[in-house]
């Protein structure tokens, strides 16, 4: 028994094994449903004490856009979630250059503090993890 | 006609299929996704600046400030609120949504 597992019995071969998990975001948020989602996912994920990276690529990175105003919408306003992060270990988060660059967006529109990188970093981010979960 | 789009256009082509069939004096709403649309210095800017010589632009305000976009707006493009949202569909004779 493990408290970590919460109660649940995990054979020697799984317990303690550290894996990247990746969650890729793709969408804007609050015309879909995925943005946030994901988010829960992640925060989900921080519970398991593994190498937990966010990669935010097209229409994602509009996700952390600053200034986020959502009451005329009548939506719960999820981006300062992002930076709460930081408190869960979630530190790595990566943004696709050419993906700003395509919406006029640059490092100082967003929210949080993110290492932006290059599309041939980005996919060797991408080819170096043991699971990507994409939104 | 008021043609009413929802979906981003840098993910889908509803927003250029729109654009594309629309024809001279009808009326474009940006709603939902659709609204980064208006947003200059995208990919898509200059196809809808160009639209503009022929159509009537609009964006929903609400769903700019939601997403944080609304000081990006394009020049040319007017902004309504919800209430101008239901003007605009009961001011024009028929309305299409782009999926």
């Amino acid at each position: 028994m493990s408290d970590v597992t919460g109660g649940i019995d995990m054979d020697d071969e799984t317990e303690g094994v550290v894996k990247k998990f990746m969650f890729l975001n793709r969408k804007a948020p609050y015309g879909t449903i995925y943005a946030l989602e994901a988010l829960e996912v992640v925060l989900i994920s921080a519970a398991f004490d593994q190498d937990v990276s966010l990669a935010f690529v097209d229409d994602g990175v509009y996700q952390i856009v600053k200034g986020q105003h959502t009451k005329g919408i009548d939506q719960k306003n999820f981006s300062p979630t992002y930076r709460a992060l930081e408190g869960y270990d979630i530190e790595k988060l990566y943004v696709e250059k050419e993906s700003l660059e395509a919406r006029g967006l640059t490092e100082e529109d967003l929210l949080v503090d993110v290492q932006v990188v290059d599309s041939a970093a980005m996919a060797n981010l991408m080819a170096e993890q043991d699971v990507v979960i994409s939104f | 006609m008021l043609h009413i789009v929802n979906k981003s256009p840098l993910e889908r082509n509803a927003v250029d299929s729109c654009l594309r069939l629309a024809t001279k004096g009808s009326a474009v709403l940006l709603i939902e996704d659709a609204v980064y649309a208006a947003t200059k210095g995208t990919a898509a800017s200059a196809k809808v600046q160009a639209a503009m010589a022929n159509l009537k632009i609009y964006a929903l305000a609400p769903d700019m400030e939601a997403r944080g976009v609304a000081g990006r707006v394009m020049e040319g493009v007017n902004l309504v609120d919800y209430s101008g949202f239901v003007d605009l569909v009961a001011e024009h004779k028929n309305c299409q949504s782009w999926l």
